[in-house]
């Protein structure tokens, strides 16, 4: 027990979000091990987004605890934020700056000096296979190469922890594919600890070390995919996730977000 | 400091690049200048005010600077919608720089399009009064801006999407510029409009550039420069406040 609380990169105590009246993050607590790959596994609406925004100082907690590298989100703003990088589930990019500017941008704001970040920026984007567009503007990028350029984004003030909510939504299977074969590679090679959410059973089980399966802002269960299906009686994943989560069919609210992207989906 | 600076390239490269804004927000102020300068021209030189364009001009510059200033303050929700806002409050710098890049950034951007409809206003038939007055007009063409953009940022840190736009045109911009003097003089002027136009911040940006590119002013110049710098650095208050405030 001890152990694991030293080893431990994230640690959340009782962490409630409430939107009024309606409890979105209900009282979890959990813990990342240093280097491991953690899935939080759950339906739409489960409250997956709510506690990575929480995590990485876009909210404020309305109870609860939490350490980001040994960092509180709530005191040490700025601590927190250096620690991770994050690619977010909807493409956060400036869609009139070219790939290279997007991360020169990046990199003033945590301040990589600029030889660093001339070296890195040519390494990142090598890395995933867009170093022969760095000039080309976002806007003229399919959503994979987005997600890439966004991965390499993230990655460029070499955080200890990479956030990455629903990263594979809307791809296609030879892009996810690609896509975990890098995220992986990282935390074998770098040896940074990923926090990855997902609604695909089988990414969790593909790639995470730990599974915590949320619902209803609650977290269910939590162990390794094995485990997971041991505890159910299940044979794959997918059976003990529906056992834990029901079968009823999650509706999510549109935000403004979504109507404004299907608004600008339409008109081009 | 560097902060700053690459949220002020970013603002700048974005207005660059996109030629239909250029374009696009230089229409209204033309339609202004050649439409009312000379349609009401006859009746305001028989009134015996003189140069109708003479005294347009200013107002007009003023009002590209103030409406494209509200804008990029306004921008913040754009950014938002697309996801980008995000991106700069997950790093670890002071929400105070992001803001005041932007501004910066904006009013910049403002200034220049200020300048590009003073060129306009000459081929109307406004001659500034020298060389001296364009250069004492940027300052204050630059403070009127950061005012607005500030007060753009004000107000899109509250609202979270576009559809409030126009609303925020027809009742705040619209009688902004309206009531400032800038298409009519301020003296003899009913009490009630009088107070109005007095506490109305663009009008001491249009007369702080009547000022400066005429000569004739209703204030004098350091009255117009201290206001607009007092109303600056409230403004600048109030949006960093609320834009510390966001949360997504």
């Amino acid at each position: 027990m001890i152990k694991r609380k030293i080893d431990s990169i994230i640690s959340v105590s009782k962490l409630s979000k409430k939107y009024n009246g309606f409890t979105a993050v209900d009282s979890i607590s959990f813990s990342v091990r240093k280097g491991e790959i953690f899935a939080f596994l759950g339906p739409n609406g489960a409250g997956k987004t709510t506690t990575i925004k929480m995590l990485t100082t876009l909210l404020s907690p309305t109870s609860g605890s939490i350490s980001v590298n040994g960092f509180d989100p709530k005191r040490d703003q700025n601590d927190v934020r250096k620690s991770f990088g994050i690619v977010f589930q909807d493409p956060s990019l400036d869609d009139e700056l070219t790939a290279r500017e997007n991360l020169d941008f990046h990199g003033v704001l945590y301040s990589v000096p600029s030889d660093v970040r001339k070296i890195r920026i040519k390494e990142l984007l090598t890395f995933v296979e867009l170093w022969d567009r760095k000039d080309s503007f976002v806007k003229t990028f399919s959503g994979g190469m987005k997600r890439r350029l966004e991965i390499a984004r993230g990655l460029l003030h070499h955080p200890k922890i990479f956030f990455l909510d629903e990263p594979t939504i809307g791809l296609d299977p030879q892009t996810r594919n690609k896509l975990w074969a890098y995220i992986k590679e990282l935390n074998k090679k770098e040896g940074i600890t990923i926090f990855f959410t997902t609604h695909y059973i089988e990414e969790a089980e593909k790639v995470a070390d730990t599974v915590a399966v949320i619902d209803h802002g609650k977290i269910l269960t939590k162990g390794s995919p094995v485990q997971l299906k041991q505890e159910t009686a299940s044979t794959t994943l997918e059976e003990s996730f529906l056992k834990l989560t029901g079968h009823e069919i999650r509706e999510e609210e549109g935000t403004v977000v979504d109507r404004m992207r299907m608004f600008r989906r339409h008109r081009k | 400091m560097n902060t700053i600076y690459i949220l002020w390239l970013r603002q700048l490269k974005r207005f660059i690049r996109s030629k239909a804004r250029i374009v696009g927000s230089l229409g209204q102020p033309i339609l202004f200048l050649f439409a009312l300068g000379f349609g009401f021209g006859p009746t305001f030189a028989k009134a015996g005010e003189g140069n109708y364009i003479q005294f347009l001009a200013p107002g007009v510059i003023a009002m590209s600077v103030l409406f494209s200033a509200v804008f990029f303050g306004i921008e913040i929700i754009w950014d938002r919608q697309f996801g980008f806002l995000k991106e700069t409050l997950v790093a670890p710098v002071s929400r105070f720089y992001i803001m005041l890049g932007r501004t910066l950034g904006g009013a910049t951007v403002s200034c220049i399009q200020g300048l590009i409809v003073l060129l306009i206003s000459t081929v109307a038939g406004f001659r500034p009064v020298s060389i001296l007055g364009i250069i004492l007009a940027l300052p204050i063409m630059f403070m009127g801006a950061i005012v607005f953009t500030a007060l753009g940022t004000a107000i899109a840190s509250k609202l979270e999407d576009m559809h409030v736009f126009q609303m925020i045109m027809n009742f705040i911009i619209m009688p902004l510029f309206f009531l400032s003097g800038a298409l009519f003089p301020l003296k003899n002027l009913p009490p009630a409009l009088d107070v109005i136009t007095h506490l109305n911040p663009m009008t001491y940006a249009v007369d702080g550039l009547r000022a400066a590119l005429t000569g004739t002013s209703h204030f004098s110049v350091i009255t117009d420069m201290g206001a607009l710098t007092g109303i600056a650095f409230v403004f600048l208050l109030i949006g960093s406040y609320l834009f510390s405030k966001i949360e997504l």
